[in-house]
C-alpha cells in the first residue's frame, strides 16, 4: 500500500462577489511510495501549494474540498482536528513556501525549531534545544550557536528559509512536502540542503514532495515529475522522459522557457 | 450551510456563550428604556423583602428590595448604567492608550520611553484611588467613575498596542508604505492600526468586563452614580444588611455582575482565538 | 551597456552593523563599493546571508549604513531632507525578497499597486489610476478584475507579480529587484524578464538585480557583482565574470549549479 494516495482531489474556492465556484486544483490523482520522491512543477498560481496544504490538511478556512487523501492508510478529507494534529509533525511535514507565514515574528528561532520537538517529540527542554542546535548545524546556519536567539526579522530570506526547513526535518516525518524549499538559497547552499533531503530519502525512506520552478533541482532529485497547469494535472512519469519528450503543450512551453544557460545543459548532453 | 455553522458553534464555543450573555445583556439593558416590568423607583413597603414570587407574580421575577421596589426592574435600568460607565470608560482608554501606543511604536527612542514611564505612572493609580480623589473634586457621579476607570485603562492599552504595532512594524509592508512616500502618521493609520484592530476588539472585550466589575466596585463604596437611579453595586452594598433575611437581594446583583464579567470574558476570550494569527495557519 | 556616462547610483566604501543578541556584532556589509550607469542592469549575486538585501535597503535610503555613502545622481542619499527624499522616491523603487511580507494584508492588491502613485506630482484621478492599475496587472500576468482580491487568496508567484507591479507603476528610472522572480515558473519568469528588457528600453531603465538564479543573471545582467560574507568579491561584465571567474567562490558557485546534462536520453 502507499504511504500517500490521492484519489480525484478537487479545491474549489467560493467567489465572494458571487456564488460562482473556481476550482483551483481538479481532479488531481496520484500516488506515492515511501523512500520515493515526486517533483511537482508547474505554472505558478497552477494549485501546488494549495495541493500541498490539503494533504497536510491545512487548507485555508474558506477552501472546499472533495476526493480522498490516505496518508499511512488514513483518511485525511473530512478528519477531525484532533485526527490531524497527530498526523502533522510526525507523519507529514512540510516546508512552507514562504518562511515568513510560518514562523511566529515573536518567538526566537531556536525556541521555534525546538517547540515541535517539546510538543510532539516528547523530548524534555534541554534535549530539545541541543536538538535544535544541532538541527541549525545541520541546514548550514552560519554561527548556529549565537543565531539560536535571533527573531526572524534580524535573519534573511535564505536564514529564514532554513529555519523553516529545520522546523521541518525536526520531527522526521515520513512524509516531507518541501514547497519551493530553496529560492532564497545560494546554489552551494542549495545543493547542501538537496543533499540532505536526498540522504534521508535514500537512508530513511522517507517520502519527499519536491515543489520547485527550476528544472535542475527537480531533474537531479526527483525521479519521478508531476506536471500542473491552472489545476489540471498535465503529466505524471520519469523526469527524464517528462523533460526529453513531454507530451503536453505547457511542458513544451516551459523548456522553451529555460534561461539559455539550462537549455544548453539539457542539450548538451544530447547525442 | 448547517453543518459549516454546527462546525463553527463546537470551534468557537467561548465565543458563542460570549456572544449570547452580552447580547442578552445588552438587550435587556435598552428594553428598560421602553419598558420594564414595575418601576424600579416606585417604593411598596408591604411587599418589602418578598423573595421571587413569594407573593405570586406582585412580588416580581426576582423579589423585592427593602424599601419594596422591583429587583428585576433595578437590574434592567442597573444594566443601562453598567455598560454606559463600561462603554464609556473603555472608550477613553481605548483611544488615548491606543494613540499612546502606536505613538510609541512609531517612535522608539525617547518619546517612547517617555511614554512608558508616563504610562507606569497612570499605572500606580488604581481606579478606587482616582475615583475618591476626583470625587473629591467633582463630587461622586457617573462622570467621575467614567474618568477614573478610563484613566486606569488608558496604559493597559497602551501596551497591548505597543507591543502590537511594533510587531506590524517590523514587517516588509511598511518598509514598502515608505517607498511610496508615506510619513510616520499615514503609515500608522493606513497600516499600523488597521492590522493590530483585531488585538484592540480583544482588549476592549476583556476591558470591558474589568469595567463593570470595577464600576460596581466603586458604587458599593458610594463613588459610583447617585441614588434614586439604581445600580448592581449599590443593590449590592444595600443587601448586607439583610443578608440572612433576604439573601435573594444580595444574589441578584451578584450574579447578574458575575454574568456579565464571564459573559465579556468569553468573548474576549473567543475573539482572541479566532484570530490568534498561529491557529489560522493551522486551519 | 556601462558607457562613461555620469553613474545614476554610486555606491562608496558601505558599510553596516547589527548587533547580535549576547554582545557580538555581525558585519553584514563591508567596504562595497559599486557604480550603475543610467540603463545597465547590474546583477548581483551571492551567499545567501551574504548582505545582498541589507544592500538594497540602504541603496533605498530604508536603512542607514554604519559607515559610507550612496549618491544618487551625485546626490548624496543620506543628506537629502525628508521632503526631497519623498520627492525622489518616485525615481526609484524596490521590489522585496519577501513578497507576502511586502504587502500590507488589509489593503486590497488595487490599493496596494496604487500606492506609490501618490508620488507622482500630477494628482491622478480615481478612474486614471484604477486604469493604470489594470494595464500593470496585465503586464505582470494577471487579470485587471484581480485588483479587487487580498493578498492571501494569491498564490506565492502571483504574490511576487503583485510586488513586481507596485514597484513598476511610477516608471521609476531606478529599480532593484531583491529575487523578484524566485517564486515564478519559467514561462512568467521569462514574460517578467521581457517586461524588464522592454522597460530598459524604451524608458531607460536601470536595476540592481539580485538573484541567486545564474540563468537569470545571465539573461538579464549587462555586469554582474558577486559577494560573500558582506564583501564584494568580483565584478564585471557578466560573461566575463562567468566564463572566467578570477575568485575562487565564484567558481564554487558556478560548479554548484544544478543543470541537466546529467539527464540521459530515455532508452
Ligand atoms: N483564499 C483563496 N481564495 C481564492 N483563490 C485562492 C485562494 N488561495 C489561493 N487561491 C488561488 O488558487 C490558485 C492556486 O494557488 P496555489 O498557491 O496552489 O498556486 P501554486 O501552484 O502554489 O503557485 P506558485 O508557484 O505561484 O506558488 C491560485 O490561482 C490562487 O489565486
Ligand atoms: N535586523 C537585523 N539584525 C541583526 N542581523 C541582521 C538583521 N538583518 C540582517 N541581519 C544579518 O545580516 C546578514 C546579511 O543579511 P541580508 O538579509 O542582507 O542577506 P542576503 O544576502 O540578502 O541573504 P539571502 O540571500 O539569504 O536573502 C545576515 O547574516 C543576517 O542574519
Ligand atoms: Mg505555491
Ligand atoms: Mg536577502
Amino acid at each position: 500500500m502507499s504511504l500517500l494516495a490521492v484519489n480525484n482531489l478537487t479545491i474549489t474556492f467560493r467567489n465572494r462577489r458571487s456564488t460562482a465556484e473556481t476550482a483551483v486544483v481538479k481532479a488531481v490523482s496520484f500516488s506515492l511510495e515511501a523512500g520515493e520522491t515526486l517533483g511537482i512543477v508547474g505554472e505558478s498560481g497552477s494549485g501546488k501549494s494549495m495541493l500541498s496544504l490539503a494533504i497536510m490538511g491545512l487548507l485555508p478556512g474558506d477552501a472546499r474540498l472533495s476526493g480522498s487523501i490516505r496518508l499511512g492508510g488514513q483518511e485525511v478529507v473530512g478528519a477531525s482536528d484532533r485526527a490531524l494534529d497527530a498526523l502533522r509533525g510526525r507523519e507529514a511535514g512540510m516546508i512552507f513556501q514562504e518562511p515568513m507565514t510560518a514562523l511566529n515574528p515573536a518567538m526566537t528561532v531556536g525556541a521555534q525549531i525546538a517547540e515541535g520537538l517539546c510538543l510532539r517529540g516528547g523530548l524534555s527542554r534541554a534535549d530539545a534545544n541541543a536538538e535544535a542546535l544541532a538541527l541549525m548545524e545541520q541546514v548550514r546556519l552560519p554561527e548556529a550557536r549565537r543565531r539560536f536567539a535571533s527573531y526572524p526579522h534580524e535573519m534573511s530570506g535564505g536564514q529564514r528559509q532554513r529555519v523553516g526547513i529545520a522546523i521541518a526535518l525536526a520531527l522526521k516525518p515520513r512524509l516531507l512536502i518541501a514547497d519551493e524549499p530553496t529560492t532564497a538559497l545560494d546554489v552551494t547552499v542549495q545543493k547542501d540542503i538537496l543533499d540532505i533531503l536526498d540522504e534521508l530519502v535514500r537512508e530513511r525512506a522517507m517520502a519527499l514532495i519536491l515543489i520547485s520552478h527550476d528544472l535542475g533541482v527537480i531533474a537531479r532529485s526527483a525521479a519521478r515529475t508531476l506536471v500542473m497547469y491552472r489545476g489540471d494535472m498535465m503529466e505524471d512519469g520519469p523526469t527524464v522522459q517528462v523533460l526529453r519528450q513531454p507530451q503536453s503543450d505547457y511542458t513544451r512551453q516551459l523548456i522553451a522557457a529555460l534561461p539559455r544557460r539550462s537549455r544548453r545543459s539539457l542539450e548538451g548532453a544530447a547525442p | 450551510m448547517r453543518a459549516g455553522m454546527m462546525r463553527w458553534l463546537r470551534d468557537n464555543k467561548a465565543l458563542a456563550a460570549g456572544l449570547v450573555i452580552t447580547v442578552s445583556i445588552v438587550v435587556l439593558a435598552l428594553l428598560s428604556l421602553f419598558w420594564v416590568p414595575m418601576s424600579p423607583t416606585k417604593m411598596n413597603i408591604a411587599q418589602k423583602l418578598k423573595g421571587p414570587l413569594e407573593n405570586g407574580f406582585s412580588s416580581g421575577l426576582l423579589g423585592k428590595d427593602h424599601f419594596g421596589r422591583d429587583i428585576a426592574s433595578m437590574l434592567m435600568v442597573g444594566a443601562r448604567y453598567s455598560l454606559t460607565v463600561a462603554l464609556a470608560s473603555v472608550a477613553i482608554g481605548a483611544m488615548i492608550g491606543t494613540a499612546l501606543g502606536v505613538t510609541a511604536a512609531a517612535r522608539p527612542g525617547f518619546t517612547g520611553a517617555a511614554l512608558g514611564r508616563l504610562n507606569d505612572a497612570i499605572f500606580a493609580l488604581p481606579p478606587i484611588l482616582s475615583a475618591i480623589m476626583l470625587g473629591a473634586l467633582m463630587g461622586p457621579g457617573t462622570t467621575t467613575a467614567i474618568l477614573a476607570i478610563g484613566t486606569f485603562m488608558i496604559p493597559v492599552f497602551a501596551r497591548v498596542t505597543r507591543g502590537a504595532a511594533m510587531q506590524v512594524r517590523a514587517r516588509d509592508y511598511i518598509l514598502a508604505a515608505r517607498m511610496a512616500g508615506e510619513g510616520e502618521v499615514t503609515i500608522t493609520l493606513l497600516h499600523v492600526i488597521p492590522n493590530i484592530a483585531s488585538q484592540i476588539i480583544v482588549q476592549v472585550a476583556i476591558q470591558l468586563a474589568m469595567a463593570i466589575l470595577t464600576e460596581a466596585g466603586l458604587s458599593f463604596l458610594g463613588l459610583g452614580t447617585p441614588p434614586p437611579a439604581p445600580s448592581w453595586g449599590r443593590m449590592l452594598a444595600d443587601s448586607q444588611t439583610y443578608l440572612l433575611k433576604a439573601p435573594h437581594m444580595a444574589l441578584a446583583p451578584g450574579l447578574a455582575i458575575a454574568l456579565a464579567v464571564l459573559g465579556f470574558n468569553l468573548l474576549g476570550d473567543g475573539l482572541s482565538r479566532l484570530i490568534d494569527p498561529r491557529r489560522r495557519i493551522e486551519r | 551597456m556601462s558607457g562613461n556616462r555620469a553613474p545614476l547610483v554610486e555606491v562608496i566604501g558601505l558599510s553596516r552593523r547589527y548587533a547580535l543578541p549576547g554582545g557580538r556584532n555581525l558585519q553584514a556589509l563591508d567596504n562595497v563599493s559599486l557604480s550603475v550607469a543610467p540603463g545597465e542592469i547590474l546583477g548581483i549575486v551571492g551567499e545567501s546571508g551574504c548582505g545582498k538585501s541589507t544592500l538594497a535597503r540602504i541603496v533605498m535610503a530604508l536603512d542607514r549604513p554604519t559607515s559610507g555613502n550612496v549618491l544618487l545622481e551625485g546626490d548624496d542619499l543620506f543628506a537629502l531632507s525628508p521632503r526631497e527624499l519623498a520627492r525622489r522616491r518616485r525615481n526609484f523603487q524596490m521590489i522585496f525578497q519577501d513578497p507576502y511580507g511586502s504587502l500590507d494584508p488589509r489593503m486590497s492588491v488595487a490599493r496596494i499597486i496604487a500606492e506609490p502613485l501618490r508620488l507622482l506630482p500630477e494628482r491622478l484621478s480615481r478612474a486614471e489610476k484604477a486604469k493604470r492599475v489594470a494595464a500593470m496587472l496585465e503586464d505582470v500576468g494577471l487579470r485587471a478584475e484581480d485588483g479587487a482580491r487580498f493578498p492571501h487568496e494569491f498564490s506565492g508567484g502571483q504574490r511576487q507579480r503583485i510586488a513586481i507591479a507596485r514597484a513598476l507603476i511610477t516608471r521609476p528610472k531606478l529599480v532593484v529587484a531583491d529575487e523578484a522572480t524566485s517564486a515564478l515558473d519559467l514561462t512568467v519568469q521569462a514574460q517578467i524578464l521581457r517586461l524588464l528588457r522592454d522597460l530598459r528600453a524604451r524608458h531607460g531603465l536601470t536595476m540592481l538585480f539580485i538573484s541567486h538564479n545564474l540563468g537569470v543573471i545571465e539573461e538579464i545582467a549587462d555586469r554582474v557583482g558577486v559577494m560573500q560574507a558582506g564583501r564584494l568579491l568580483e565584478i564585471g561584465p557578466t560573461a566575463a565574470v562567468m566564463e572566467n571567474p578570477r575568485e575562487e567562490y565564484t567558481r564554487r558557485l558556478l560548479a554548484a549549479e544544478p543543470t541537466l546534462d546529467f539527464l540521459e536520453q530515455p532508452a
